[in-house]
């Protein structure tokens, strides 16, 4: 009744049958990391400049993502801003409300050094206004903190589940809905190669972000 | 012609605490003006404000007739050097030096020739390709020179420039730093704690505490005729102490020390005085001369050149003494002294003394 032997069957049968998952988690993952960046380091760079109790209010309020249960965020999206619903869109909304702490998190902290600081002062003596600070001086002098930001918000876009299960339709279906399916169907052997197919996809992510955190360290001798 | 005039400038951070308290300055055209004090005194603040990174409570900063109060510091045109640097750490030396000619849309023949030249200037010429982190902070602070000066500004702002250095470089880029101001023949405002470098490189000097200017005028005057205790205590090592002015047998006026009274040549107005001379202006009195005081030497330290010697006043007040080093006095011993003529200094008791 059960064959036996090693098979790559399941590994075929997952890409026949879920690659459009795949598709849609890295569309919805990259738009994700890039409306982060775009609003998410002015954002960072306008609070870094803030020192009044408004500012630093306005940040703790931006982290409070984190702290809400992704059912609640995905509940109160579809309540508020449902002409939105079946668009993969919706879910790109949601993971950018999820994941923007962690990048303005990543990007302040890179913002509020007083090295940074002091380089704005000196563009500025030398003639550079705001704008110009900001994409010459500013952004190039905390890359490392975007570039691990963004990596930290693909990974979390990615292997997001909670929100997008209320927010997905099955033409918008991402990786970890698959899985989802595929474990509740209770075909374990399709299971397993999709886990291991997924794995493929974040675990050189992760890899990736531990080894750019421990060049900074390194970096930081001068 | 008076080039830069900072007018009754003041920063206030809350109701009654004061950065800087209507301080007004003017430098002329091709001037070094050093403002000195201690940590905490607003002489920093006083350039920030004068540079446009920080905005005064009230008061003005013009350039020439030109009120540039409420400008931002991009539109300044200042040239500014900062302590710890601040080069841009993404940009090589040649780019660092070239960002303020790029913002003025100087043509690309035009930058290049000039950071070829200040490099030249600065003696930095094979680094121009560095980034900033391959390079000592001696090479940084020639870098952050050559790119506050490439754009040829009228006003140089240096806030500590050479602070952030060891004792040995600080020494040689000082010694540059005063010929190249001299030179280039710059209107340069130039902020320090230190002393040996406020009196090298300034031509005049302002003494600065509690966010108001004590003094200002040439290295020598502050030196040599301190307006007040603050002064006199912060420019080197003194003897200070309070007296009572009283007219003498001789007819002239003297302070009454308790110690001794010693005959002084100005009235400074106001019966209770402060007495200031310094270390270096006491000798031991001859055999057959009358001594203004005795000391009761505690302590003689060999500086090498000088010796300088501690002791206490009959009153128990501490003195210091530097002597030549061929002076054979002990501590123990009890030795008259005197003070050169014209080197005693009285000042008005207003002032608080030194520490």
């Amino acid at each position: 009744m059960f064959e036996k032997g090693l098979t790559l069957r399941w590994y075929a049968y997952v890409w026949e049958n879920y690659s459009h998952t795949i598709k849609f988690s890295v569309i919805i993952a990259a738009a994700t990391v890039i409306i982060d960046i775009l609003l998410g380091v002015p954002a960072a760079y306008a609070l870094s400049k803030g020192r009044s109790r408004w500012s630093t209010g306005l940040e703790e309020l931006l982290s409070v993502p984190v702290a809400i249960p992704g059912i609640a965020i995905a509940l109160a999206l579809i309540q508020t801003h449902n002409y939105l619903s079946g668009s993969w869109l919706f879910i790109v909304v949601g993971h950018v409300i999820f994941t923007m702490p962690l990048m303005l998190r990543a990007v302040t902290a890179a913002l509020r050094t007083a090295k940074l600081a002091a380089m704005e002062e000196a563009a500025a003596s030398l003639g550079a206004g705001r704008g110009t600070r900001l994409i010459r001086v500013v952004v190039p002098n905390v890359r490392d903190a975007i570039v691990a930001g963004s990596l930290m918000v693909l990974t979390m876009s990615l292997g997001e589940f909670n929100l997008t299960f209320f927010l997905y339709t099955p033409l918008t279906m991402t990786m970890p809905v698959g899985l989802y399916e595929s474990y509740a169907s209770l075909r374990i052997e399709i299971g397993s190669a999709y886990t291991t197919l997924f794995l493929l996809f974040t675990l050189p992510l992760m890899a990736l972000i531990q080894y750019l955190g421990s060049e900074k360290v390194e970096g930081q001798g001068f | 012609m008076t080039h830069l005039t900072i007018d009754r400038l003041t920063k206030q951070y809350a109701k009654s605490v004061y950065a800087v308290r209507e301080v007004s300055l003017e430098v002329e055209k091709g001037e070094t003006m050093v403002l000195v004090g201690p940590s905490g005194c607003g002489k920093t603040t006083t350039l920030r404000m004068t540079a446009g990174l920080e905005i005064p409570t009230s008061g003005r900063v013009l350039f020439g007739n030109k009120d540039v109060t409420d400008l931002p510091p991009e539109k300044r045109g200042v040239g500014m050097v900062f302590q710890n640097y601040a080069l841009f750490a993404n940009m090589t030396v040649a780019q660092n030096i070239a960002f303020g000619l790029e913002m003025r849309g100087a043509s690309r023949d035009r930058i290049g020739s000039q950071v070829t030249t200040m490099m030249n200037m600065m003696g930095i010429t094979e680094l121009a390709a560095r980034k900033p982190a391959q390079l000592s902070g001696g090479q940084q602070q020639r870098v952050a020179f050559a790119r506050a000066l490439a754009i040829e500004p009228e006003y140089l702002l240096l806030d500590e420039p050479l602070t952030a250095l060891d004792a040995k470089l600080r020494d040689s880029l000082r010694v540059e730093l005063a010929r190249l101001l001299k030179e280039l023949n710059i209107t340069a405002l130039y902020v320090t704690h230190d002393l040996t470098e406020a009196m090298a490189l300034g031509d005049r000097i302002a003494v600065m505490n509690h966010g108001q200017i004590q003094q200002c005028d040439t290295p020598r005057e502050i030196y040599h005729n301190p307006a007040n205790a603050f002064v006199a205590g912060f420019i080197g090592r003194t003897n200070c102490y309070r007296g009572l002015l009283e007219s003498s047998d001789g007819g002239g006026l003297a302070v009454n020390l308790g110690f001794a009274t010693l005959p002084v040549a100005c009235d400074p107005g106001g019966r209770e005085v402060v007495v200031i001379f310094r270390p270096e202006d006491l000798r031991v009195a001859a055999p057959d001369e009358t001594p203004h005081f005795v000391v009761h030497i505690t302590d003689i330290l060999f500086l090498g050149a000088r010796v300088r010697g501690i002791g206490r006043l009959s009153g128990g007040e501490e003195i210091v003494i530097d002597l030549d080093n061929a002076v054979s006095i002990r501590s123990g011993d009890n030795v008259g002294f005197c003070i050169r003529p014209g080197k005693i200094v009285v000042r008005s008791a207003d002032f608080n003394l030194p520490r």
